[in-house]
């Protein structure tokens, strides 16, 4: 005897035969596997190597700036209960000179200890050598901005420090934990050739910067002994004198928050869009096996005629599944662990990680084996169930007749229409409203998976629209390093080809409603403004009230107010005053988290005149180098912003993070909606095979017969793409709400474009299904059809 | 009718291994009901050959399911050895199917998956005292075909290997649903053959349903049904051998 049970290897041959539809399965079970794996062990990775750099490179739990101080000072901090170490820096903003390179480019030279490894935020070298102690020309510069200029150790470049220019050797590019995501406090995105982060020895930028015996920054470490809070408060009390705007822990530094917000979309990407696409898998394995178990009624009452019981049957069926689903597992993890290492190595270089750990939990391989099993079991147990609970007589019986009837449409006397074979494809759908609808929500998923992964692409566009289109009109930011007189606005606005101008005032806040509060820019500006506008929900312009505060959507979410509400502004600079505000309304805004108020009440709660932070304006783009040289040379004048570039940094930032994400996810999409179109023609052909094959046997044709299955097939995915419009909406909507961040909102927005796309590979997947299933059909077996019973 | 089956009882002289009592079916077809069987009183005795004859609807097919465990009956009692199995649950008639009862069907219904000897392994597997599936085939004359899968073999061999896995794990009862309904006369006479075969070498208490008349002169015993009664039980007082058969 062989060592293979004959039910084993009616099991396997089973297999063998159903294999285009096992593959089907298989892949569609992979994909999601593939997802899961994928998706979080990507954000594990990157959380993981985010983690271990920080740790690796002694990253600083608190941060202060402030204005001058001096060094002495710093036994004093040191005594503050609760800290571990402390470094005190000095921080000097800076313009710098690239060759080649026309806009204004700025950037924040921070010092490094004249002698030995900094003690806080210590730098990876990626190329290149550490500074020399005594050399006053070396510059290290942060790699994303190296990269974005292409410059090597052993260059040069200029920087402006103080209104004195210098000329700096670069000696190493280096990443440090502090400026991961390397972003200029007043941008909203990262743009690597505008701003850039360097570090000099301590004693050559306090020379260049006025600062020497005194320092304007400090970061700290806490050994864990006082709570961040009561550290911050002891910090602020000795900083305040010294024109501190308050010390902040992690949460609220920029390169670390921003992270932490990407992050967590992506974390949201990687939990929900797996779960849909198991849901998806488990579905189809539940549909497949059912049918397929239901064509095997017979073989089944003959097991039990014979004397197997209904859980030896049932463990058959249940076999077969556990094969197709561990085959479908291995494929998946594999291809995830692969997936996900590329996708990890991508987003590491999009994030700026010195090195990447890739992590694969073992927790997420069990997960997999887990959700795959559950899937498997929900698919079959239900079906076997049913197979089994009828009486073997009643089961090895043809099925009853059901009983046809004339369909709605004939009832309505509209049957001379029809022909024959189109009166039997409607009667069939008809006779099995349940089968047809799970055909019909099959399909409608696969199309669905597709809307909900395309859509991305239209809510981009519409962000941009609206950010880049709709709400800004300017051609440039200008933006100060100090608030200024209105008379730097008159300057601009007398350069030759500047066509208008409008001012702005922004100053850090901290808003404050009962025990939650949030650091940001408060944004002075005018209703007769006209390059820069708020809008509401449908696009409107907000008009902003005489007194009072309008927050971003987000912002309002974040902070628990509504229009009506009061809350509490803390200013961070100047007289730091506190006033109570009312919110007045909301503003859409897909980017950043502001809050605005008109520039007359900001300057009368600022108690300044007519200060100003920076100015809007357009020009005659024919002048567009001079206008940069001029403001290379206003020594105020702390960088532009062209809205061209803008929208580049936007693209760079946040769309290329999402449409890395979006590839894979079609990809996986396209291959389920194969996976489920394939297998409900093939089902339908299991099905009908007999009653084909008598219809040819009766003289039909090839042809006539092929287009009564496939008749059939057409109807159900035309009924599958509406449906499929609607989930994948809803897909999209429920996606697109989790992934709300303090960056970005993505809005939902899906263009017909992306229908037309999703319809359009359901289409070729049913087309090519189609064609295969004919060629199944043609060569039928007429005679085999005959012998054996209905 | 009662009164005359019992004397086939006392003429025979055999061990009633079947006591079939008041046997009724009624099953609900949509909105009419069906009275397959109406009341039937029948006993089956050790090693002999039964042929249940009638026009088709006349319950035999039902009354030879509801005797091999594969539907229950709407009243009525069957007794197997003293075993109630009108009472069993469904378990127990997995259990009895699988110890005592061999089926043949009109159509076959063998798994098409499987090669003809492994067909009859998928019952001796799980039998307790199986022969050798090879044996089994060879008592059916297929020994050279037992590696051929069910589309490779004809008509009447499938119906014969379909005996094999009936008898292969020595039943107490080989029950036989039209096993030549679907085969030409010729092909039908050595698919009968094997099962006579059967019934005089090991003994099997065979049941065996047909509406052809011509079939009955094989049998010992014939039980005539019509519109689910027993109508009229005959003993062939000589038994044809299917080779004599002609129809």
């Amino acid at each position: 005897m062989s060592s293979l049970s004959s039910l084993n290897k009616k099991l396997f041959r089973d297999l063998w035969r159903m294999k285009g539809q096992a593959l089907a399965i298989i892949l569609v079970v992979a994909c999601g596997v593939a997802t899961y794996v994928m998706s979080i062990s990507t954000y594990d990775s990157l959380e993981t190597t985010r983690t271990g750099f920080n740790r690796e490179y002694r990253f600083a739990d608190i941060f202060a700036s402030l204005k001058r101080a001096p060094e002495s000072l710093t036994a004093r901090l040191s005594e503050i209960p609760g800290i571990e170490r402390i470094e005190t820096r000095v921080v000097a903003p800076v313009t710098v000179d690239i060759e080649g390179f026309e806009d204004p480019v700025t950037g924040l030279v921070s010092s490094l200890p004249d002698r030995g490894e900094p003690l806080l935020n210590n730098l990876y070298l990626r190329s290149g050598r550490f500074l020399e102690p005594g050399r006053d020309n070396e510059v290290l510069l942060n790699e994303a901005f190296a990269k974005s200029h292409k410059i090597k150790p052993g260059e040069s470049i200029t920087i402006t420090v103080n209104g004195r220019q210098q000329q700096l050797l670069v000696v190493g590019i280096a990443l440090s934990p502090e400026h991961i995501f390397q972003i200029s406090p007043t941008a909203f995105y990262p743009d690597f050739k505008r701003y850039g982060v360097m570090w000099m020895n301590r004693s050559a930028i306090s020379t260049a910067y006025n600062m020497e015996g005194a320092f304007n920054d400090v970061v700290i470490s806490l050994s864990g002994e006082r709570s961040e809070e009561e550290v911050l408060e002891r910090l602020d009390l000795i900083l305040e004198p010294y024109g501190s705007r308050g010390g902040y822990g992690r949460e609220y530094q920029l390169s670390h928050r921003y992270l932490t917000e990407e992050l967590k979309g992506l974390q949201k990407m990687a939990t929900v869009y797996p779960v849909i696409f198991l849901g998806v898998a488990a579905f189809l394995l539940n549909v497949v096996m059912t049918r397929m178990i239901s064509t095997e009624r017979e073989q089944i009452a003959i097991l039990k005629a014979f004397g197997y019981d209904n859980l030896e049957v049932g463990y058959l069926y249940f076999k077969l599944v556990l094969i197709i689903s561990a085959i479908g597992l291995a494929i998946g993890i594999y291809a995830g662990v692969w997936l996900g290492e590329n996708l990890s190595n991508l987003y590491m270089e999009f994030y700026r990680f010195p090195y990447l750990n890739y992590v694969l939990r073992p927790s997420v391989v069990i997960i997999s084996c887990l959700i795959s099993l559950l899937a498997a079991i929900s698919g079959t147990l239900l079906a076997v169930r049913r197979a089994v609970k009828l009486s073997p007589a009643v089961a090895m019986r043809p099925e009853p007749p059901v009983s046809y009837r004339a369909t709605f449409i004939e009832r309505l006397g509209l049957q001379s229409f029809i022909s024959q074979p189109g009166r039997m494809i409607l009667r069939h759908l008809e006779r099995r409203p349940v089968k047809s609808l799970m055909t019909v929500v099959g399909i409608a998923f696969g199309c669905a998976i597709m809307v909900m992964g395309t859509c991305f692409g239209d809510a981009i566009d519409y962000m941009i629209d609206v950010e880049f289109n709709i709400s800004r009109h300017d051609d440039l930011i200008v933006s100060f390093i100090e608030p200024t007189s209105g008379s730097a606005l008159n300057e601009l606005k007398s350069l030759e080809g500047v066509f208008h101008a409008e001012p702005f005032r922004s100053v850090p806040v901290k808003l404050v409603n009962g025990h939650k509060s949030y650091r940001t820019t408060l944004e002075g500006t005018s209703n007769e403004n006209r390059l820069s506008t708020l809008l509401d929900q449908d696009l409107k312009k907000i008009e902003l009230p005489p007194e009072g505060i309008v927050l971003t959507e987000h912002l309002g979410k974040l902070l628990g107010v509504r229009p009506g509400d009061r809350l509490t502004i803390e200013v961070l600079e100047g007289e730091r005053p506190i006033k109570e505000a009312q919110v007045a309304a909301l503003v859409k805004q897909f980017v950043g988290v502001s809050a605005y108020m008109e520039i007359d009440a900001l300057a009368r709660f600022m108690r300044e005149g007519s200060a100003i932070s920076g100015v809007r304006l357009t020009f005659d783009p024919t002048y567009r180098a001079d206008i940069y040289s001029r403001l290379k040379d206003m020594p105020r004048v702390a960088g532009s912003l062209a809205r061209e570039d803008a929208l580049q940094n936007f693209n760079n930032a946040m769309a290329e993070q999402i449409y890395i994400f979006i590839f894979f996810i079609i990809s996986l999409a396209t291959i389920i909606a194969f996976g489920v179109v394939y297998n409900s023609a093939r089902i339908a052909l299991a099905e009908r095979q007999r009653e084909l094959g008598s219809l040819r046997v009766l003289g039909y044709t090839r042809g006539e017969v092929s287009y009564i299955l496939l008749g059939e097939l057409a109807i159900l995915t035309l009924l599958a793409i509406p449906l499929g419009f609607i989930i994948g909406r809803g897909l999209a909507k429920y996606i697109i709400d989790s992934m709300q961040t303090e960056l970005y909102r993505i809005p939902l927005v899906i263009e017909s474009d992306t229908y037309a796309l999703s319809a359009l590979v359901v289409l070729i997947a049913a087309v090519i299904s189609g064609i295969i299933v004919r060629e199944k059909l043609d060569h039928l077996d007429l005679v085999e059809v005959l012998k054996t019973k209905e | 009718m009662k009164e005359s089956l019992l004397k086939e009882n006392t003429a025979t002289a055999k061990t009633a291994i079947f006591e079939v009592r008041g046997l009724t079916k009624v099953y609900g077809m949509g909105e009419v009901e069906v009275h397959a069987l109406r009341g039937v009183d029948m006993d089956l005795y050790e090693g002999e050959l039964v042929v249940l004859l009638g026009p088709s609807g006349s319950g035999k097919s039902t009354l030879l399911n509801i005797i091999g465990g594969l539907d229950g009956p709407s009243s009525g009692t069957v007794t197997y050895m003293s075993k109630n199995l009108t009472l069993a649950t469904d378990r127990e008639l997995t259990e009895y199917r699988r110890r005592h009862v061999g089926f043949v069907f009109q159509f076959y219904n063998l798994i098409p998956s499987l090669t003809a000897k492994e067909n009859v392994s998928i019952v001796t597997e799980i039998a307790e005292n199986p022969m050798d599936p090879a044996d089994a085939l060879a008592i059916v004359g297929l020994s050279e075909r037992k590696d051929h899968f069910p589309a490779q073999l004809s008509g009447g061999e499938q119906q014969r290997v379909a005996i094999a896995r009936a008898i292969a794990k020595n039943p107490s009862v080989l029950l036989c649903d039209e096993p030549t309904g679907a085969l030409d006369s010729e092909t039908g006479i050595v698919v009968l053959e094997a099962l006579d075969r059967v019934n005089r070498e090991l003994g099997t208490t065979t049941a065996l349903i047909t509406h052809n008349m011509d079939i009955a002169s094989m049998a010992d015993r014939v039980i005539h049904l019509k519109a689910g009664h027993i109508s009229e039980v005959l003993i062939n007082s000589e038994k044809l051998s299917p080779g004599e058969l002609v129809w």
